[in-house]
């Protein structure tokens, strides 16, 4: 869904960011408008979760150069729950386990804490229950989940769909799912796909953030980013992450390593 | 670990006001002469004195422990005030309403109002301010039932029958350095008796308070529940901030008979010192339950997130058969607070079961270590113990050190022992963060999350106690 006059969600211009003193994010560059959903690929180590992390405002990153603009705002003015109430979602690659606090505590806190950054009330227990209840359904999950520590003893499967209830819970505008594909199996992957495709609307984006072509057969992408060194390399349509998928991702870096030294 | 984590687990002590009001305390330093003057003070009959006297002889005789993992300067024992009671006191009160109102503000002011309109609805409380007990709310209301709630003191006058018969039965005199001390020294506490076949119709509590800077605490609790009766009994702490140390020796003492049951919960926050390690409180406590008779049980639950120095090991001695015996722990180190608890569970009687769940906190350069022992005697067949001992780190200057003792001399008995050590990280807090939480929301449901299998052991009125109090001592206060 194509839409250069739609508002720009997310601009990140000339980004760098380091972790101990090392340079992982090298200027790298990114638009991402309402209504649409990217695709970030690329080999490990190339830098994709890292932005991921930088841009929830992991504490271990320090950004040392470029700009991150969310609807308007400086996101590296903003404390990582600040840019999460901003709007800002990150599905995590590997969900931590928090053992004693249930997913049902858990989930109230987090949407109640969206609620008063906008200026609305808490909502209480009850109505908090028949809410998280329709909830359950977009990633087919059993009430029961509710009443186990968050994470604790779930599946990779369960840990999952349960990053994306959350993401159905609160409604994100961008929703970045790191890897949320590996390691699911195919049924796994047919929901929780399903569940980020009931999420995506006019008015919010999604960054995917894979190794596999697979998971774009169930959320299709109108963009498609290679990401090499920090950086993203190359951008495509959807065609791109096909080609990539039979072709490796060596032609890519070499056409970038031409266009470099050209 | 980051400063702001550290910053979380940070907060004031608002229990640390002083209240002016003139005492009648004793000079500094201890003797026989004044192990003799303590009793005359109180009017004592002749056998307490001897006991006294006995305990002191034998403290005399005794070294500190030096076995637990904590260290401090030497305490100077001569400069210590035995005695010190608010001037007021002095005469035997008639009513409540004859107590001085200091003395009810400064309860008032630290939640424990003992005034008729606006006391506790449920709970009947004995509040003790520096030596003596000021008050005993809902004395008559008890009587009714045949249940005896007063101070220790009040008790040795009225009841001295039932003292002598079982005071020093479960803490003898010389069982350490310093329930020895205490013995000679004590100067009041609680004393409970609940008659046969008998459920306490409300909640009793004794809330402690040291005032004077010089002064220890020496108080002393003694609760008897015969056969077939029951009693929950809370006891609250705090202490002003002086820089000095002050001293707390206390003994508690239970007795349980036949199908009695005694619940014993404590949330301790005497002054922990202030975030150098200046100040605060030693508190030194010998606190046991013996189940005598079959089918008894005896829980003790605590909190413990106050003090400069705990050491502390609330036991039961499990003699009936089919008794039962409980623990439940959380306690919580900041700054250079040092806390060396746990417990013994000694099962001597057959098909005996003892139940331990401990939860350490540590952050900053705190020392938190659990000492537990869990004693199969040869005859306790059947027994059954089940012990987990879980440690939570914030940050990475403090410590966490678990000491489990076992050991069985019958081939029957089940013991089972199970220990975790958490850490609160940054990628935790992230999560939270991540999710709109703040990081000092994060903390306290980590924590209270940590507790749980603790706080539901406490009673109502304290369970939202406890959990306000690690809530406020998680509070951020540099923002």
């Amino acid at each position: 869904m194509i839409n250069d006059n739609s508002d720009i969600i997310l601009s990140v211009r000339n980004l760098h960011a380091s972790v101990d003193g090392t340079e992982i994010i090298k200027g790298l560059n990114l638009e991402v408008r309402a209504g649409e959903i990217h695709a970030i690929m690329g080999l490990n180590g190339s830098g994709k979760s890292t932005f991921s992390k930088v841009l929830a405002g992991h504490p271990d990153y320090e950004v040392t150069a470029g700009e991150m603009v969310f609807k308007g705002q400086d996101v590296l003015a903003l404390d990582p729950h600040d840019r999460a109430t901003a709007g800002i979602f990150l599905a995590f690659q590997y969900p931590l386990e928090i053992p004693g606090v249930s997913n049902r505590d858990f989930l109230r806190v987090a949407y109640n804490a969206h609620r008063k950054a906008r200026g609305d009330e808490e909502i209480d227990v009850f109505d908090f229950d028949d809410l998280i209840e329709e909830k359950l359904d977009v990633v087919k999950m059993e009430a029961s989940f509710l009443d186990r520590s968050v994470n604790e003893g779930f599946s990779g499967g369960e840990k999952k769909r349960n990053e994306i209830l959350q993401m159905a819970l609160l409604e994100p505008t961008l929703a970045i799912l790191d890897e949320t594909d590996s390691g699911l199996d195919i049924d796994a992957l047919k929901t929780v796909a399903g569940g980020v495709n009931q999420l995506a609307n006019p008015d919010n984006a999604v960054v995917l953030i894979t190794h596999y072509q697979r998971l774009l057969d169930y959320i299709v992408p109108d963009y498609v980013h290679v990401m090499a060194d920090g950086r993203i390399i190359t951008t495509g349509g959807k065609d791109l992450a096909k080609q990539l998928e039979s072709r490796g991702y060596e032609w890519v870096l070499e056409e970038f390593r031409a266009g470099v030294t050209a | 670990m980051s400063a702001s984590v550290q910053s979380l687990v940070s907060q004031p002590y608002k229990y640390g006001f002083t209240t002016d009001i003139e005492t009648d305390a004793i000079a500094r330093g201890l003797s026989e002469d004044v192990v003799r003057m303590i009793s005359a003070k109180k009017n004592e009959p002749e056998f307490m004195l001897e006991f006294r006297l006995r305990a002191y002889r034998k403290w005399l005789t005794m070294a500190e422990p030096i076995w637990p993992n904590v260290s401090y300067p030497p305490i100077d024992y001569q400069n210590i005030v035995y005695y010190s009671a608010p001037k007021t006191q002095a005469k035997k009160l008639g009513s409540l309403d004859e107590v001085d109102p200091t003395l009810l503000d400064t309860f008032e002011k630290l939640g424990i109002p003992l005034s008729e309109q606006k006391r506790l609805a449920n709970v009947a409380v004995d509040a003790i301010f520096d030596s003596v007990s000021v008050a005993t709310t809902f004395k008559d209301k008890l009587a009714e039932s045949g249940v005896i709630f007063c101070s220790i003191s009040e008790a040795l006058q009225e009841h001295p029958e039932l003292v002598e018969k079982y005071l020093g039965t479960v803490v003898p005199i010389g069982d350490n350095y310093f329930a020895a001390l205490n013995s000679a020294v004590f100067s009041d506490g609680s004393f409970v008796y609940i008659p046969k076949d008998t459920q306490c119709p409300m909640d009793l509590s004794t809330y402690f308070r040291i005032n004077n800077g010089d002064s220890g605490q020496f108080e002393r609790t003694l609760i008897v529940a015969e056969s077939g009766s029951s009693v929950t009994y809370l006891e609250g702490c705090t202490a002003p901030m002086y820089d000095s140390n002050q001293l707390h020796a206390a003994i508690v003492e239970l007795v349980a008979m036949d199908d009695a049951t005694i619940n014993y919960s404590t949330v301790q926050n005497w002054f922990a010192g202030d975030e150098n390690g200046k100040g605060g409180i030693y508190n030194f406590v010998t606190k046991r339950g013996l189940c005598s008779g079959k089918n008894s049980k005896i829980s003790w639950t605590q909190v413990e997130t106050g003090s400069a120095i705990t050491w502390k090991y609330p036991s039961c001695v499990l003699v009936g058969d089919n008794s039962v015996g409980e623990f439940y722990s959380v306690a919580l180190t900041n700054n250079y607070q040092q806390a060396d608890t746990g417990t013994k569970m000694v099962h001597v009687g057959k098909n005996t079961k003892s139940t331990i769940i401990s939860k350490g906190i540590s952050a900053a350069k705190s020392k938190n270590s659990y000492r537990g022992l869990v004693k199969i005697g040869p005859k306790a067949q059947g027994a059954r113990n089940y012990s987990q001992c879980d440690s939570m780190l914030i940050g990475d200057t403090s410590s966490a050190n678990t000491f489990p003792y076992i050991q069985v001399q019958n081939s029957t008995a089940q013991v089972e022992h199970e220990a975790s050590t958490s850490k609160i990280g940054e990628d935790q807090l992230f999560y939270f963060a991540q999710r709109g939480i703040s990081p000092e929301d994060a903390v306290s449901m980590i924590i209270s999350g940590f507790c749980r299998d603790v706080f539901n052991k406490l009673p109502m009125e304290f369970a939202a106690e406890a959990d306000k109090l690690l809530a406020l001592k998680l509070e951020n206060t540099v923002g």
